[in-house]
């Protein structure tokens, strides 16, 4: 076993930290105050990661992309993580699901996202379709050779910004084992395709800057070359090239989560109450040592099953207790911060109070905790005919 | 013309030092190592003289043990073109470290060496000046910009008066200050090439350098703690206090 980082791994990650560090931590007030990043702060940002050749990093390096394997990528995204998502969301890592597109979509879509040109979203859950994905009715009528879609999607993350949307939607219904299940077909939906709106989400408690938006279809026909893969094949997709995404929330929330704690470390080595500092009282330090061992513990299993899938081995339980295991942690360890600084925890004139906002989502999006349960508890029994 | 850097590693700049309780150094376990932030622009300055044309070729070095190839990898990243280690575990001082540069320099015959002013560990901001003493070579240190003349090179140095232009013959060793440029972030693309430049490794011994400390480093303390400030009425009191007290206006 190989526990250290390449020169190169270690490299990736010097840089990214510091230009997070230099470029994003500046700027972070800026969008807590004002809930919004100017496109054109946006596009700078975009601009400056793209002179670095860092553009698009998970991408193959065929396709123009940075090609670096899942190990390094985990390691960008857990540094990553440390920022605010709305700037974050600026160092574009194309959806590696475009890859799957044939020749023309991936002149069209995958390759203008590589060049910063394009940015992608992904739209999945609906109103009536949260972790019962294969209960959306968001439904694509064939029509000739078009589809028609009808329906509406919610909680559709950086839409605002997006310039297409990678779309799942119903085009009829198969029997599974557990009854009548939708069957899913991807779509490639330009943000001004007629009958294709936008609209605002809600006001989130979590990563503020970083909207979420509202997607109605009213009669928006499309091309059958808009469709991503074969149709009726949706569920496959999303289940080929989609669960590494969740590796990415568990790399995020466990560089989040370390940024965190180097405050709580400075500020309970400072702090000083009843004559010393708070960090003499086993009141606290005992805390700080569950945060790091529990950041240590998810930082390790997101790189373990990272490895797994530069091995080409079976992730998808690994990925889902990293998941699990990160966002979980993440919540711990920013109430335990605000603990540890007492009142001005919650105040905005420190990002501790934002970090705990923010921690509560991850244990929602990209498949709850339960479903990563559900997961993990499947991978084990299903084996035994359980 | 080839430029050779040589380059330290040294404890991050971001970590707080803590000495150790008996006295013989800094604590260095489990603390972020890297790259010395002067050495840093000097690779960057080397880097933009290559790109600008006036150099060919541009060589790290580094003096210490195996770890100090995380240092060579970057500066090869940032566009050194080869690396060379001087593998000792020795607490390699100064003057050792001029003498082994001589050696590689006379093996390598650049037409400039541009170091970092001091390293941050020790504060020395000796071995650039021994360094041209051994060689003979011009010297221009604490240097913030760096022009190309045609007979050598004019440095701006950042003296405790202002800013002193020189003009100096090469070859030449200059040190940087830190207004010298900013140095660049490592591009991705340039971080896979790294892997592929030379980095080559040799010993003191093989140099013909003798290593042995000629220094005996007695004790390592904290500096004292800073009182506390004190509070003015007025500038009348404060005009006193600077001009009678502390006697600086």
């Amino acid at each position: 076993m190989e526990f250290g980082l390449s020169h190169e791994q270690q490299m990736v990650v010097d840089t990214v930290r510091s230009f997070v560090e230099n470029e994003l931590y500046p700027l972070e007030d800026e969008v807590e105050r004002s809930g919004q990043v100017p496109r054109a702060l946006g596009r700078e940002i975009q601009d400056k990661v793209g002179e670095l050749g860092f553009y698009a990093p998970n991408i193959p390096e065929e396709f123009g992309g940075g090609g670096l394997d899942s190990l390094t990528f985990t390691l960008l995204e857990r540094e990553l993580g440390r920022a605010s998502m709305a700037l974050s969301v600026f160092w574009g890592r194309p959806s590696n699901i475009l890859c799957a597109g044939d020749a023309g979509q991936r002149e069209r879509y995958l390759l203008p996202c590589v060049r910063g040109e394009k940015i992608d979203a992904l739209a999945m859950s609906e109103p009536d379709a949260g972790s019962d994905i294969r209960a959306m009715k968001t439904f694509a009528r064939r029509d000739g050779s078009d589809y028609v879609i009808n329906g509406t999607k919610h909680f559709i993350s950086h839409a605002d910004v997006a310039d297409f949307i990678i779309t799942f939607v119903a085009t009829g219904e198969e029997e599974t084992p557990s009854g009548p299940k939708k069957r899913l077909t991807c779509f490639l939906i330009d943000r001004d395709t007629p009958g294709f709106d936008i609209r605002p989400g809600y006001n989130s408690v979590s990563h503020r800057g970083y909207h979420n938006n509202i997607l109605i279809f009213d009669d928006c026909r499309v091309p059958a070359s808009q469709l991503l893969g074969e149709e009726g094949s949706g569920f496959d997709l999303a289940n080929t090239w989609l669960a590494a995404t969740r590796l990415t929330v568990a790399a995020t929330c466990t560089g989040r989560a370390r940024r965190c704690f180097d405050l709580c470390v400075d500020w309970a080595a400072n702090r000083r109450q009843f004559g010393q500092p708070i960090g003499r009282f086993q009141g606290i330090s005992f805390k700080l040592a569950d945060m790091i061992t529990g950041i240590d513990a998810a930082d390790w299993l997101t790189l373990a099953a990272a490895w797994r899938l530069d091995q080409e081995l079976d992730a998808n339980r690994q990925i889902a207790e990293a998941k699990l295991y990160a966002s979980e942690m993440l919540a711990r360890v920013t109430d335990e911060a605000i603990q540890i600084f007492g009142g001005m925890g919650l105040m905005d004139d420190l990002p501790i109070e934002r970090f705990w906002r923010d921690a509560r989502v991850e244990r929602i999006w990209d498949g709850a905790s339960e479903i990563q349960r559900h997961i993990i508890a499947r991978d084990l029994l299903r084996p035994l005919g359980a | 013309m080839k430029i050779l850097i040589p380059i330290k590693r040294v404890i991050d700049f971001n970590v707080r030092i803590r000495v150790k309780k008996d006295g013989s150094g800094v604590e260095t376990a489990n603390v972020k190592m890297s790259m010395n932030p002067f050495c840093e622009i000097a690779v960057e300055e080397a880097v933009r003289i290559k790109e600008a044309g006036k150099a060919e070729e541009i060589i790290a070095v580094a003096i210490g043990g195996r770890q100090c190839q995380d240092i060579l990898r970057t500066a090869l990243a940032m566009g050194a073109d080869r690396a060379i280690l001087i593998e000792t575990d020795v607490e390699v001082q100064p003057l050792a470290i001029a003498k082994l540069l001589k050696a590689t320099i006379e093996k390598e015959s650049p037409g400039l060496a541009i170091l970092g002013k001091q390293a941050i560990d020790g504060d020395n901001n000796q071995t650039g000046q021994m360094l041209s003493a051994l060689l003979g070579w011009s010297q221009a240190a604490f240097a913030s910009n760096i022009e190309f003349t045609d007979t050598g090179l004019e440095v701006t140095r950042e003296v405790d008066g202002g800013l002193e232009t020189i003009a100096i013959k090469l070859p030449a060793v200059v040190t940087t200050d830190l207004r010298l440029n900013e140095p660049r972030y490592v591009k991705l693309p340039n971080i896979m090439k790294a892997r592929k430049k030379p980095l080559d490794v040799m010993t003191p011994q093989e140099l013909g350098v003798d290593v042995a400390p000629s220094i005996d480093v007695l004790d390592i303390a904290e500096p004292p703690a800073r009182a506390a400030g004190v509070k003015v009425a007025d500038v009348n009191e404060l005009v006193d206090k600077l001009r009678n007290e502390a006697k600086v206006i």
